[in-house]
């Protein structure tokens, strides 16, 4: 739940405001898109329910937990244990296979080499690209990476995925596609996955809209009925 | 841990232009360093030739002596009053200088000139060829085999010449541990035919060599010399005032040191620049991690382990490098004046880790003060 969120930049009179008293909450098994213009808040409200941004004042709260008043260290735990992210542009590492990529949080958790491959190998299987594992990231289609970005995110059953403009790079059937395959495959009644899009190709796929508009929530919509 | 570090392996070595050129540049470095040093280290060993090859514990000299060549001839008496110090087992005279012998063809050759006391022939080199009781015959010299030998033009034994209009007779042939460094062959012969067939001063001898009794009164015999006016010093101690001289009073110590930093900047700059160059290309990449989740220490870690791995394969490749080419030269030059030592490669070592030091802490600010929420917006 995030309450009354708010996010400045800049100082006194150059201060700008990018998030202003956003509150809302997220439930288990949903998928939230957050939609709105651009500069309109979304990415920095985002940032700071995943963990990424200090707010200026506000909370987030994941049942009885305050995120912000935990330590810096605690909060780069929550990310790595709690948070799946998958990047507008993947940030994949061009010199790792596409195994090894999708490893990387298991690697961060100090999990083997091996078991950190195994459960990737898996996860690429859930996304259909077995057969890539051994491939780098600069062989594959756009499509392709996304998918390897969204094995990434789950690879170690985080219960909330943050998508940044999931189909920004992707043609309309292929972004379609994959974001069907999401709520299909990776949805579960025990996870939330948050998206921003300004992509209204994909509002049918989700459970809930969040509009905003100038760093406030302006509204909900059920997804269906956008 | 492990794992992150082979994380950072993988993300280091997979890029094979940067690591090449990381490679590359502190494997020049760590070459420049260790060969600039080991000749340095080879000249400091030639230069204390005579003091290894006639391996007495203990030598007498003029305070004003630097190096073994330039001897002050000290007066008889000298000889006698260390003989009467309390401690002293032997003490016996040597005589170094050079001289100018005429070969068989007419041709003139600068030649060292070591006489050996008479009676003991202490620091007597190892004959290859000959008998050393023939060094007491008319006008015997002993020849030593080395580098310089063919400028006698390969002599035998039986094989005349002249020196100072005096004749003289090669009746040995001997090795030595150590060449000289001032390219010049070397002939023994006894003190006092030495001081009869060279021009000498008033006073004559060039060294005391003395063996003590025991270590203990190494300190005793020094002091009573001392009041005598005269320097001893240890063989050990006289090889360091030789090399103190080269390194501070001449200009050998000051352009190594030159050409050491020198090779420092050189891969300081190659290796600093393209490690901190490697660090901004994957600045984002170290940005995600941190998103993901990975904390500030861990950066460092992978940071420093590629800093690390990068410099010792570095260091190990330009030791490697230098070794093969000093072994190539003396197999071409066996008298070559490079020596690697444990301090040359300590001191490689040492800047090797300091060019580590420097690349990683500038690598390691920027990571720091990546914002995971500049990744996380693109």
């Amino acid at each position: 739940m995030a309450d009354k969120l708010t996010k400045w930049f800049g100082q006194d009179n150059a201060r700008t405001y990018a998030v202003r008293e956003a509150s809302f909450e997220a439930y288990w098994g949903e998928m939230l898109y957050i939609v709105g213009p651009s500069g309109s808040g979304k990415t920095t409200l985002l940032s700071m329910i995943s963990g990424i941004l200090r707010p200026n004042s506000g909370s987030v709260k994941m049942g009885n937990r305050d995120l912000w008043s935990l330590s810096d260290n605690d909060i780069a735990d929550f990310r790595l244990n709690t948070i799946g992210f998958v990047f507008q542009d993947y940030h994949l590492f061009p010199r790792l296979t596409t195994a090894e990529n999708v490893a990387i949080p298991l690697i961060l958790q100090k999990r083997s080499w091996s078991e950190a491959l195994c459960a990737a190998k898996r996860c690429l299987e859930v996304v259909g690209l077995t057969d890539k594992a051994q491939l780098l990231p600069g062989k594959l289609s756009g499509g392709e990476q996304q998918r390897v970005a969204i094995a990434r995110a789950i690879v170690h059953e985080p219960e909330i995925l943050v998508f940044d403009e999931p189909t920004a790079s992707l043609d309309g059937e292929t972004g379609r596609r994959i974001v069907s395959f999401v709520k299909e495959k990776i949805l579960t009644a025990k996870r939330c996955i948050l998206i921003i899009t300004h992509d209204s190709r994909i509002f049918e796929y989700s459970n809930r809209i969040m509009e905003m508009e100038d760093g406030r929530v302006t509204g909900f919509k059920q997804g269906q009925t956008v | 841990m492990k794992e992150i570090l082979i994380l950072a392996y993988k993300l280091l070595v997979n890029d094979k232009g940067k690591y090449t050129a990381l490679l590359v540049g502190t494997t020049f470095s760590v070459f420049l360093i260790v060969q600039m040093t080991s000749s340095f280290a080879g000249i400091l060993t030639k230069a204390s030739a005579t003091v290894i090859n006639v391996g007495a514990s203990m030598w007498v000299m003029d305070p004003g002596v630097n190096t073994v060549l330039s001897s002050i001839p000290m007066p008889d008496y000298v000889l006698d009053a260390v003989r009467s110090i309390n401690g002293v087992k032997y003490a016996v005279p040597l005589y170094s200088g050079a001289a100018l012998v005429k070969l068989k063809d007419g041709t003139y050759q600068p030649v060292t000139i070591i006489g050996l006391d008479d009676a003991s022939l202490f620091g007597r080199p190892q004959l290859l060829d000959g008998n050393i009781d023939d060094i007491f015959a008319e006008n015997g010299f002993m020849v030593v085999k080395d580098e310089e030998f063919p400028k006698l033009q390969n002599p035998k034994i039986g094989t005349e010449f002249e020196i100072n209009d005096h004749r003289g007779v090669i009746v040995g042939i001997a090795k030595v541990a150590t060449g000289g460094l001032y390219g010049t062959p070397t002939l023994y012969t006894t003190y006092n035919r030495a001081l009869q067939y060279i021009p000498s001063t008033r006073f004559t001898i060039s060294y005391i060599l003395v063996e003590p009794k025991t270590t203990s009164d190494v300190a005793y015999i020094k002091q009573q010399i001392d009041r005598l006016g005269y320097l001893a010093l240890t063989s050990d101690e006289f090889q360091t005032r030789i090399s103190n001289y080269l390194k501070y009073q001449t200009g050998i110590g000051t352009n190594t040191l030159l050409m050491t930093v020198i090779s420092f900047i050189v891969g300081l700059s190659i290796s600093g620049q393209t490690f901190y160059t490697f660090i901004l290309e994957n600045l984002e990449h170290f940005g995600a991690l941190k998103a993901m989740g990975a904390k500030g220490r861990d950066l460092v870690y992978m940071i420093l382990f590629q800093a690390a791995f990068t410099s010792l394969a570095g260091y190990g490749l330009g030791i490697g490098l230098s070794t093969l080419l000093i072994g190539a030269a003396k197999w071409r030059l066996p008298e070559y004046a490079s020596r690697v030592t444990y301090t040359n490669l300590g001191l490689a070592f040492l800047l090797v880790l300091i060019i580590a030091s420097v690349s990683s802490y500038a690598g390691i600010r920027r990571v720091l003060k990546v914002e995971p929420f500049d990744i996380f917006r693109g």
